[in-house]
């Protein structure tokens, strides 16, 4: 049967497909408000697993322990930050409701608590974050106790050097030592964490794997290595891994796209559409128009047109990587319904002269604005339409680069969104 | 400040200051004369304009109305670096084209400009010139073929340095800045200099000081004291786009001007310039306006230009001779000057300035010239008829020569560190061997220079990262530094991607900084994490 186009008539539709939609639709599916979930390619592979809330205050020397205190600091420098917009209660239960979902879905997470984890990158230096996967947690404990720890490597798995990454973290790690090994039946030439995730899903791969990680391990208690046991369960891989070695083992995320990240992109695109979400990933929308009857959203696919009907919107598209802005040469634009966005006077403003300048480039804090309620505003000030929110770095007045807040900026607001997109639906039915 | 002699630098017979085409041309003519000399530059070879420019090996055309007499000397030197250098130079051949609006008594009496110079010109069908590039606009009226070509200056430099080498035993030292001269009886006795780098003060001691110094000439001839070296600084912005959009060179046919040359390079486009007059050498960046007019201007002779995707934009300053009169920098003759300094009471120094890339042989042939004489040396430059050997290790910077290796020596395991041109391990380590003058100091930026790595669409943001961890690999990199360079790396590539970053550079510019800054903290590495 051909059907020259198909439709889907939802509660809520959430364009977007980055960390702030698929939080958006994991929100809504809590409070049973059937959704559609649709957008670009969202750029969630290339994060790094870590869900970061706040690691750098503007302009400071260090790093933020306390994130709480640092929100709190925030809100009496800034009116407009999207964080200060929403009450640290409101954060909280965004970051728990999150973790447990993710949890549950088979990517366990550390649990969200009052202070930033100190996380390892992949050069051996450390950034602040929230909250990491458990697979990662080892990391952070083993450099605190200073445990006796192998750093271990690849053979053609460009982009992670054990060499690199102790030469670096050595002055607060001592000891620490950088193994190299050849991964299980791979062949000459560069091999990629994907491919090596995936197989490791494969009980004679982690078999191979744990005789050589013994080898190599010396005195070492712990192991860390980059970030690729196993793409679907990775706790059970962890584990696995665990119980062949006798040893303890954390991962370190690695150059962008990498397997935390497709595994976040994946438990999503299975868990969402096996709870009754309406998922159409990888599709740009093309319409959206309000009418009386509610919203309508117009895109394609490879087999033709497809229709949204919506009483709700959530506008979580992102900025340049995912299109949710334009930056066009005379100005930036937001291009889905032209909403305005603030941002600096002309080009020449957008950048500083310095590429790793500690206090961000004016174009990251470029963004649209919304009420109180989150509800982008039009050209007139006023809220463009009462059904349609926003969430996530598409917001103005922030910097999620520098700041070290992506994921919480995402998170939280998709959360206070959703929580008006319930009341919008309330009224509606009173 | 130290006169201790230093081991490193022993007294040698010429000191050079200038580590562009000049300098480096001087370099080799002194070696091939049998005279040992030292080269030092404050950065690295070609910083300067040698190092930003279009690329282009005039034929001269481009002049024939404003400098007939560099013209001419512009053709006679394109002939012998097409036969004495055919391996820095692609011979892409040039076009001269009139778009509706431009002056039709200009594009008239081109050809006659071009005859009296010596320059070959040959008038071509409209629509034949949009067969040989079919991304000319339509509003083309007049078309003409000159001998113009590509070179490539990164090369021409490293193959002047290692042709030195291996003549004279001569040496090149970079990041080493001229601080002040040591001067009695009429004659410099020693050169006070400071390793950048590393921050020690050292003096070279040599029996004659030459300035190829460019855009700094000036400045550097002031530090001896001496007052008549005058130069225009004229600003340049030139673009970079991701894709070859024209197999020739392409001139606007009209009287020189913003955005009117496009030359191709490799597997890019180099479209420009603009020309200001500026003050200041430093800080000299490119701005929107600048960009948008070269596109502008550009777009009339290729409409492509207008919606091309731009991965770099850089500026350099042209050093100009000071001559009389207020003409319009586009108007200041493109000439060279050699100034002895007697007429400064100096007898052993002399500078070299003005000029063109495509002029470079015969500046360097003048001042070796007086240097030789003044040394006693009566053997005749050779440069006009020694080819410049064609070496190994310096193909790194031709576009495509890094992926016909890497085929061609079919070692799956020999990986590749720099996507975008093919760049594999065992071309970097070749590199780093192959630099004696950088030794223990080898950086990312050091290696770019002379590669391709960091000069395809992700402009180092990928590459970067992953040279970093192999020299990590390699043991070259044992602490911190490595991160250092790769920072100051991605801050030197950033600067000429400023003025670009819109549309999907803007995009991949997002991607890159939350991966370099909101993940690896580069932002941040002197901090406490």
């Amino acid at each position: 049967m051909k059907e020259d186009r198909r439709q889907f008539t939802v509660q809520l539709a959430v364009i977007g497909t980055g960390m702030a939609g698929f939080a958006a639709a994991v929100f809504a599916l809590n409070r049973n408000i059937v959704t559609a979930l649709t957008g670009n390619t969202g750029a969630l592979a290339y994060t790094t697993g870590y869900l970061d809330l706040l690691g750098w205050p503007d302009g400071a020397a260090s790093s933020i322990k306390d994130p709480w205190q640092a929100l709190d600091e925030l809100r009496k420098a800034s009116a407009h930050h999207p964080l200060v917009r929403i009450s640290a209660d409101d954060i909280r239960r965004a970051f728990a409701e999150f973790a447990a979902f993710l949890g549950e879905h088979g990517i366990a997470y550390t649990v969200p608590g009052e202070r930033n984890v100190t996380a390892l990158t992949p050069a051996g230096t450390v950034k602040p974050t929230f909250c990491v996967p458990a697979t990662m947690a080892a990391g952070p404990k083993a450099l605190a106790a200073k445990r006796p720890c192998a750093i271990v490597d690849f053979e053609g798995l460009m982009g992670f050097s054990a060499r690199e990454f102790v030469a670096n973290i050595g002055d607060r790690w001592p000891g620490l030592a950088a193994r190299r090994i050849s991964f299980p039946d791979a062949g000459r030439g560069e091999i990629y964490p994907e491919v090596m995730a995936r197989s490791l899903e494969l009980a004679v791969t982690r078999e191979k794997l744990a005789a050589a990680l013994k080898a190599a391990a010396g005195d070492a208690e712990v192991i860390g290595l980059p970030a690729i046991l196993g793409m679907h369960r990775p706790d059970h891989v962890l584990a696995e891994m665990q119980r062949l070695t006798g040893l303890d083992l954390f991962e370190i995320p690695t150059m962008p796209p990498s397997v935390p990240g497709v595994r976040l992109r994946e438990l999503f695109e299975q868990a969402l559409p096996g709870r009754g979400v309406t998922l159409i990933p990888q599709r740009k929308v093309a319409a959206l128009r309000f009418d009386e009857a509610g919203a309508t959203l117009d895109l394609s696919d490879n087999f033709g047109p497809i229709r949204i009907l919506a009483q709700a919107v959530i506008l979580a598209t992102g900025r340049f990587l995912s299109g949710g802005l334009e930056a066009r040469p005379a100005a930036i634009r937001e291009p889905l319904l032209d909403l305005p966005v603030t941002q600096p006077a002309g080009r020449g403003d957008w950048y500083r002269e310095r590429y790793t300048d500690a206090r961000g480039h004016p174009i990251h804090r470029a963004g649209i604005e919304t009420d109180a309620a989150f509800r982008p505003l039009g050209r007139d000030g006023r809220a463009y339409d009462d059904r349609l929110h926003a969430a996530g770095v598409i917001l103005a007045h922030q910097d999620w680069i520098r700041s070290r807040s992506g994921a919480g900026i995402a998170i939280a607001s998709a959360y206070r969104a959703v929580q008006e997109v319930e009341r919008t639906l309330s009224r509606g039915r009173g | 400040m130290t006169s201790a002699q230093d081991a490193a630098f022993p007294e040698t017979e010429v000191l050079i200051i200038g580590g562009g085409v000049t300098g480096t041309g001087i370099m080799r003519d002194l070696a091939l004369r049998g005279i040992r000399s030292i080269l030092i530059d404050r950065h690295d070879l070609c910083a300067g304009a040698s190092g930003g420019n279009h690329g282009l090996l005039h034929s001269g055309a481009r002049y024939v109305s404003t400098d007939p007499h560099s013209a001419r000397e512009c053709m006679e030197e394109n002939e012998l670096l097409k036969r004495l250098a055919p391996q820095c130079i692609e011979d892409t051949g040039g076009l001269f084209v009139a778009v509706a609006g431009d002056a039709p008594d200009f594009a008239g009496q081109f050809a006659g400009l071009c005859e009296r110079a010596g320059i070959p010109c040959e008038e071509i069908a409209v629509g034949q010139a949009r067969r040989l590039e079919p991304a000319l606009s339509d509003k083309l009226f007049k078309a003409y073929r000159v001998p113009d070509a590509a070179i490539d200056p990164f090369r021409l430099a490293l193959e002047n340095v290692n042709h030195s080498r291996a003549l004279a035993g001569s040496v090149y030292h970079p990041h080493v800045e001229i601080l002040g001269f040591d001067m009695a009886g009429g004659e410099i006795r020693a050169a006070h200099c400071r390793d950048n780098r590393s921050g020690r003060l050292l003096a070279i001691h040599a029996r004659q000081f030459v300035n190829a110094g460019g855009a700094w000439a000036m400045n550097i001839a002031r530090l001896a004291g001496c007052d008549d070296v005058r130069l225009l600084y004229s600003k340049g912005t030139l673009l970079v786009s991701n894709d070859r959009i024209a197999r020739h060179v392409v001139n606007r046919l009209r009287p020189p001007d913003d955005g009117d040359i496009l030359v191709p390079g490799g597997t890019v486009s180099l479209l420009g310039t603009t020309s200001t007059r500026v003050d200041d050498l430093d800080n000299i960046g490119p701005t929107a306006a600048e960009v948008d007019r070269n596109i502008r201007e550009g777009a009339a002779m290729i409409p492509a230009l207008a919606g091309a995707r731009y991965i770099r934009a850089f500026s350099r300053v042209r050093p100009l001779l000071q001559g009389g009169g207020t003409a319009e920098d586009r108007a200041v003759s493109r000439g060279f000057a050699l100034s002895d300094h007697l007429s400064q009471g100096l007898a052993n120094f002399c500078t070299i300035t003005g000029g063109k890339l495509t002029t470079f042989r015969r500046m360097a042939e003048s001042a070796s010239d007086l240097v030789a004489r003044r040394l006693g040396n009566h053997r005749p430059g050779t440069t006009a008829s020694v080819p410049l050997p064609d070496d190994e290790t310096s193909r790194w910077t031709e576009p495509g020569a890094a992926p016909r290796r890497w085929v061609r020596a079919g070692d799956a395991g020999d990986t590749i560190l720099c996507e975008c041109e093919m760049v594999s391990r065992s071309a970097v380590n070749q590199i780093v061997e192959h630099a004696p003058e950088i030794g223990e100091e080898m950086s990312i930026e050091a290696i770019a220079m002379r590669s391709r790595a960091g000069k395809g669409t992700c402009q180092g943001s990928f590459c970067g990262i992953r040279i970093c961890s192999h020299l990590y690999d390699t043991g070259h990199y044992r602490d911190a530094t490595g991160l250092a360079h790769l920072r100051d790396f991605l801050d030197e590539r950033f600067k000429g991607q400023r003025s670009i970053l819109w549309g999907q550079q803007a995009a991949q510019m997002e991607l890159a900084e939350a991966l370099h800054c909101g993940l690896l903290g580069l932002d941040s590495l002197e901090q406490d994490g």
